[in-house]
C-alpha cells in the first residue's frame, strides 16, 4: 500500500456515447489528443442512437431517418482514433478531474486534462399515483428496448403524457405492428396559446413538417384524448387500470402496460456530485449547470456538452459536443487550431439546430399538477418509498429544503439517489413554501454517482492521505 | 410580553445539540424559540455515524467517563419518551459494541489506550472485555481472518440519529417550540434577561440563550462574554444499499442500521470543508471493512459523503455559562446522538433554573483551556 | 410484458431466471431479456416489500436490480446478456451469501 498507484492519463475523457460526446470525442481525437470516451452501455449511440451499430432491424423504416441519422456520427467518431469503452460507470469525478470507473466489476481511477461530461438528460419524473407499479413504465423506456431488443409492449397499451417523444415513439410503435388503446395527451390548453408567439420560428424548424407528419401518422390509427388533467394508474400487484380527467369528466380504461412521459430534462447528477453550479431554468423547469458559451464550467477543465447542459435535442447535442472539443483543443493544442474547423462555423449550426427549440419548451411545459403531485398518497421517492403527503408534512416540521427532508425522510437516499425524485422534491418545497426553485435548491450530491460493491472499492490501491487519514495508530 | 420578549430561551442551533436542550426546555414548559441555518449547513447531526457509545471515552477527562455513561443508562427513556410523544421509533439498541483491531500491533494500542483509560483515578468503574480472534469470533462469526481481536464494552449500543432528529422536530409540534429554520443568528447583544438575536430574518428576542451551534460557537460565544475553543475536523462515512440483517452489534468503524444500510466510516483529516471528499479515503475504508467482514464485498455502496466533526480543543464538552453576560449558556460537544439524554434531562433543566449545576458538569466548563497547558492533555 | 418482433441478427443466447431457462438475443440487456421472457419478473423492494418491474431502462430509475451470477442489485438494464447467465429476482432486503 505505500507504492504510489498507477493512473492512467489521456488527455480528454469524454462521459457518455449520446451525439455530443460522439461528436466531441470524434474532434478531440482528430486534432490529435489522446480521447477515451465512455459509456455504460455496450455500444455507441446514447439514447437517441441506442443500439446504432447493431440495430436488431430489419426494417429500418420502423424506427425512421432520424434514429439513423446517427450512422455518420459513429462513423465519424470510429474513424477518429478516440477509444471507446462500453458498460463503463463513472462513478467518481473531483475538481482534479481524477475518474474513478468500472467496467465488468473492476475499478480504476484514469486522469484526465479535460472532461467532457456528455451524460444527456433523463426524463422527467412523473410522480401521478400507481406510477410505481408493475406494467407502468417511462415512454423512453419502451422505445429503448425497441430500438435495442426490438421489443414492443405485450397486451393493451395506453400512452400518457406530452412531448415529441410520445408522438415519434407511437409510431414506431404503430410501424412495428403494434396498437395502442388511447394516447391520453396531458398538454395543457393553455399552453398552446402561450406558444403562439414562438410559432413563426418553429415552422421554419425542421421539427415541424416532422412533428407534424408523426401527429397525423399517429392520430390515424389511434384514439388520443387531449386535455387530461389528471392521472391514476389503478392495480394491485400490477398496473390494470388507468384513471384520467379531462375537466369535469372523469374516465377509466383498463391496459395491460401504461407508458407515461413528459419530457426530458437534464441529467445532473455527475456534474453536480463534480461541483458544477446549477441554476433553474425558467423555460425548461428544471436546473441546467452554469456554463460559459463553449460548455466550460467553473471548474478548470470540466466542460458539459448535449442535453446534460440544458435540453437541445440531437442534432444541438452534437454542436455543443464539437464546440466543448474545440475549447479543449484550444488549451491543450493551440497550434492546430487551424485544422479543425472555425468555431464560427459550429456556432453556426448550433443556432440553426436550436431553431424552434423555445416552441417545443412552451408547448410541453407540463402541467403544474403532474410536476408536485396533489394527492397526499403519490409516491415522490420511489426507491425509499416517500410519498407527497409524508414530504409536506416534513415541511411543515421544518424541512427547508431538500437535504433536511432527506434527513427527516430518507427521501432521495436511495440507490437512485434522487434522479426520479430530485426535481420533484424541489419544486413541492418550492410551491409550499413559496419561495423559488433556486433557493429551494436541490439534494447536494456526492460521488459515487453510480453503486459500486464495497469490495470494488476496496480493491482500488489507496493514496496516501487516504491512509494517514484512516489507519490511526 | 411585558419585557419586550416572545421567549424563555432562545436555542442557537437546531441540530441534534440544540433539539435534545429545546425538547427538555420544551417538556419544562418554557417558551423556547430554535434558530436553526438553512437547508445547506454543515450539520453533523446529517453526517453522524449514530452510536451511543461508552469505550474509550474520557481518556484526559476521568468524569467523561461518567457522564457519557451515564447517558448510555438513561437512553432508553429518551427512545420511549420520544415514541409516546411523536409514534417514531428511534430503534435504540444496546447490544454493547465492539473495537475490532486489524493485526496484532491494533490490538497491542487497544489493550495500552484501554488500560490508560481505566487507571484514571475518578474514571467509571466499568469493564470494557480484551477478547482474542476466537473470543470476537464466538459473538460475531462472521468476522475475516485478519481481525486480531477487539474489545467490547455491553454499555455501548447505536439508534437511529436521523429518526432521532426528525422525532424530536416533530415534538416540538406538540411543545409549542417554535422552530425556525434559515435563521442563522449572526449576532447578540442585551443582558439581563433580553438577549437580543440578529438573524436575516430580523431580530428575535429572548430572556435566556443557549448557543448549540457547533463549530459556530467558537464565534458566538466571545458576544456573551463565554468562549468556546473548537477544532472541527473531517470524517467521510460511506453507506450501503440495505441489506437483511447481519451484524448484530454495533462498531466504531462500522454498523449496521435498523433500515439494513451497512455505514462505515472513521475517518479523520485537518479539514472543515463538507463540500471536499477524498475518494481514496472511501476505498481505504471500504478495505479496512471487507477485511473484518469479507461478507460485505458484495454489498453496494449507494452513497459516501464528509462531515465536518463538532469538536472542541481538547475534545471534550464545553458546559458554561456567562458571567459577564447572565442567562447566556454555551454548550459544545462531539457527541451529540450519545449524550442526547442528559442534555435533554440533566442540562435543560439547569439552564431553565438560570445556574448549570457545578457538581454534575463543573469539570466541562471552557475555564479548563485557561489553565497552563498539559495540565489535561487528551 | 413485452413481445418480441421480428429482427435480423437473431443470435440466440440461453440465460437462467430463478432455475427457468430463458433465451434471449445476444446483446441485449438483461432487463430486456426479462421483459421478453414471459416470466414474473416483479422484484420486491427491500423498503415496503411491493413489487416493481423496471422503469426507466436507462440506468436511471434502479428498478431493475436483480442478481446476476451471484452479485446482487446490478442494474439490469445496463448488463448484457451472455450465455449461461444466471439470473435472480431480489425479493426485499438482500441476504448476505
Amino acid at each position: 500500500m505505500s507504492a504510489a498507484p498507477e493512473i492512467e492519463h489521456v488527455d480528454i475523457l469524454v462521459i457518455g456515447a449520446g451525439p455530443a460526446g460522439l461528436a466531441a470525442a470524434a474532434s478531440t481525437a482528430s486534432a490529435g489528443l489522446t480521447t477515451l470516451l465512455v459509456d455504460e452501455n455496450a455500444s455507441p449511440g446514447g439514447q437517441i442512437y441506442r443500439r446504432i451499430t447493431r440495430s436488431p432491424f430489419v426494417d429500418a423504416a420502423i424506427l425512421g431517418d432520424d434514429y439513423w441519422e446517427g450512422r455518420p456520427l459513429v462513423a465519424d467518431f470510429e474513424a477518429s482514433g478516440a477509444a471507446f469503452c462500453g458498460e463503463t460507470q463513472v462513478w467518481s469525478l473531483d475538481a482534479t478531474r481524477r475518474v474513478g470507473m468500472s467496467h465488468k466489476g473492476r475499478s480504476r481511477f484514469v486522469q484526465a486534462e479535460r472532461v467532457i461530461i456528455a451524460t444527456g438528460a433523463q426524463e422527467r419524473p412523473f410522480p401521478i399515483p400507481g406510477w410505481t407499479l408493475p406494467g407502468v413504465m417511462s415512454v423512453g423506456a419502451a422505445q429503448t428496448v425497441l430500438k435495442a431488443s426490438a421489443l414492443v409492449p405485450d397486451g393493451r397499451l395506453v400512452i400518457a403524457g406530452q412531448g415529441p417523444l410520445i408522438w415519434l415513439y407511437a409510431a414506431q410503435h404503430l410501424r412495428a405492428g403494434g396498437t395502442i388503446e388511447a394516447i391520453l395527451d396531458t398538454t395543457p390548453r393553455a399552453n398552446y396559446l402561450a406558444a403562439l408567439p414562438l410559432l413563426p420560428q418553429f415552422i421554419g424548424s425542421r421539427y415541424a413538417l416532422k412533428g407534424a407528419r408523426l401527429m397525423r401518422e399517429v392520430a390515424r390509427k389511434t384514439r388520443i384524448v387531449r386535455h387530461v388533467d389528471a392521472l391514476r394508474a389503478e392495480g394491485e400487484d400490477r398496473v390494470s387500470a388507468i384513471r384520467y380527467r379531462v375537466g369535469k369528466k372523469e374516465s377509466r380504461i383498463e391496459t395491460d402496460i401504461l407508458l407515461l412521459h413528459q419530457g426530458v430534462i437534464p441529467h445532473v447528477n455527475l456534474a453536480m456530485a463534480a461541483g458544477v453550479a446549477h441554476r433553474w431554468d425558467e423555460r425548461q423547469a428544471c436546473f441546467a449547470p452554469v456554463l460559459d458559451p463553449f460548455g466550460q464550467s467553473a471548474i478548470d477543465g470540466i466542460a458539459i456538452a448535449g442535453d446534460g447542459a440544458g435540453i437541445g435535442g440531437a442534432e444541438a447535442a452534437a454542436e455543443r459536443g464539437r464546440l466543448a472539443a474545440w475549447a479543449a483543443i484550444k488549451a491543450l493544442r493551440p497550434q492546430v487550431e487551424d485544422k479543425v474547423p472555425p468555431v464560427e462555423e459550429i456556432l453556426k449550426a448550433l443556432a440553426g439546430a436550436e431553431k424552434g427549440r423555445a416552441f417545443l419548451d412552451r408547448l410541453f411545459l407540463p402541467r403544474k399538477q403532474f410536476r408536485v403531485p396533489v394527492e397526499d398518497d403519490t409516491i415522490v421517492c420511489r426507491c425509499e418509498e416517500v410519498t407527497a403527503g409524508a414530504i409536506r408534512q416534513a415541511i411543515k416540521i421544518g424541512a427547508a429544503g431538500p437535504n433536511q427532508l432527506k434527513a427527516y425522510l430518507r427521501c432521495g437516499m436511495g440507490p437512485c439517489q434522487g434522479r426520479l425524485c430530485g426535481l420533484t422534491v424541489t419544486e413541492l418545497i418550492a410551491a409550499e413554501r413559496a419561495i423559488s426553485q433556486d433557493e429551494t435548491g436541490y439534494y447536494r450530491l456526492r460521488m459515487p454517482v453510480k453503486p459500486i460493491t464495497l469490495g470494488e472499492l476496496a480493491a482500488i490501491e489507496p493514496d496516501a492521505r487516504a491512509v494517514s487519514a484512516v489507519v490511526r495508530e | 410580553m411585558g419585557l419586550g420578549r416572545e421567549y424563555d430561551v432562545a436555542v442557537v442551533g437546531g441540530g441534534l445539540l440544540g433539539s435534545s436542550l429545546a425538547w427538555g426546555l420544551g417538556r419544562l414548559g418554557q417558551r423556547v424559540v430554535v434558530l436553526d441555518e438553512g437547508d445547506i449547513a454543515k450539520r453533523a447531526s446529517r453526517a453522524n455515524f449514530a452510536l451511543v457509545w461508552v469505550q474509550t471515552k474520557g481518556l484526559g477527562l476521568p468524569e467523561y467517563t461518567s457522564w457519557t455513561l451515564r447517558a448510555s443508562e438513561t437512553w432508553e427513556q429518551l427512545a420511549a419518551t420520544l415514541e409516546t410523544e411523536t409514534g417514531l421509533d428511534v430503534c435504540f439498541r444496546r447490544p454493547g459494541g465492539f473495537h475490532l483491531a486489524l493485526g496484532d500491533r491494533e490490538m497491542e494500542l487497544r489493550r495500552d489506550v484501554l488500560a490508560r483509560l481505566h487507571n484514571q483515578p475518578g474514571a467509571a468503574d466499568y469493564r470494557t472485555e480484551l477478547l482474542d480472534h476466537a473470543g470476537v469470533r464466538k459473538m460475531m462469526p462472521e468476522i475475516g481472518p485478519e481481525v486480531a481481536g477487539g474489545s467490547y464494552c455491553p454499555y455501548d449500543g447505536h439508534v437511529n440519529s436521523l429518526r432521532v432528529f426528525r422525532a424530536l422536530h416533530t415534538a416540538f409540534g406538540h411543545q409549542g417550540v417554535d422552530y425556525r429554520p434559515d435563521h442563522a443568528v449572526t449576532a447578540i447583544s442585551g443582558n439581563n434577561g433580553a438577549f437580543h438575536l440578529t438573524t436575516r430574518h430580523g431580530e428575535i428576542v429572548a430572556g435566556k440563550v443557549v448557543l448549540a451551534a457547533g463549530n459556530a460557537n467558537a464565534m458566538l460565544a466571545p458576544m456573551v462574554g463565554l468562549s468556546a475553543p473548537m477544532e472541527p475536523n473531517r470524517g467521510q462515512i460511506v453507506v450501503t444499499e440495505r441489506a437483511a440483517p447481519f451484524l448484530h452489534f454495533p462498531m466504531t468503524t462500522l454498523r449496521q442500521s435498523d433500515e439494513g444500510t451497512v455505514m462505515i466510516g472513521d475517518s479523520k483529516e485537518d479539514e472543515i470543508d463538507d463540500r471536499a471528499h477524498h475518494m481514496p479515503i472511501d476505498v481505504m475504508m471500504a478495505n479496512r471493512a471487507v477485511r473484518m467482514f469479507p461478507k460485505l464485498a458484495a454489498l453496494n455502496v449507494v452513497r459516501a459523503w464528509s462531515g465536518i466533526r463538532v469538536m472542541t480543543r481538547d475534545g471534550f464538552p464545553i458546559y458554561d455559562q456567562s458571567e459577564s453576560h447572565p442567562g447566556a449558556f454555551v454548550v459544545c460537544c462531539h457527541s451529540g446522538v450519545t449524550l442526547a439524554p442528559n442534555h435533554a434531562f440533566d442540562i435543560a433543566p439547569m439552564i431553565a433554573s438560570g445556574v448549570l449545576d457545578e457538581a454534575v458538569v463543573g469539570a466541562f466548563s471552557a475555564r479548563r483551556f485557561a489553565r497552563p497547558s498539559g495540565e489535561r492533555a487528551a | 410484458m413485452f413481445r418480441r418482433i421480428a429482427s435480423a441478427n437473431a443470435e440466440m443466447v440461453m440465460i437462467e431466471v430463478d432455475g427457468v431457462p430463458v433465451t434471449a438475443r445476444r446483446g441485449e440487456s438483461v432487463a430486456a431479456a426479462l421483459l421478453a421472457s414471459g416470466l414474473s419478473i416483479a422484484r420486491e423492494t427491500p423498503v415496503g416489500g411491493v413489487p416493481r418491474t423496471p422503469y426507466c431502462m436507462m440506468g436511471v430509475c434502479f428498478d431493475c436490480l436483480v442478481t446476476i451470477d451471484g452479485i446482487g442489485s446490478r442494474q439490469g438494464c445496463l448488463v448484457s446478456v451472455e450465455d449461461g447467465m444466471r439470473v435472480s429476482i431480489q425479493k426485499g432486503r438482500r441476504a448476505l451469501a
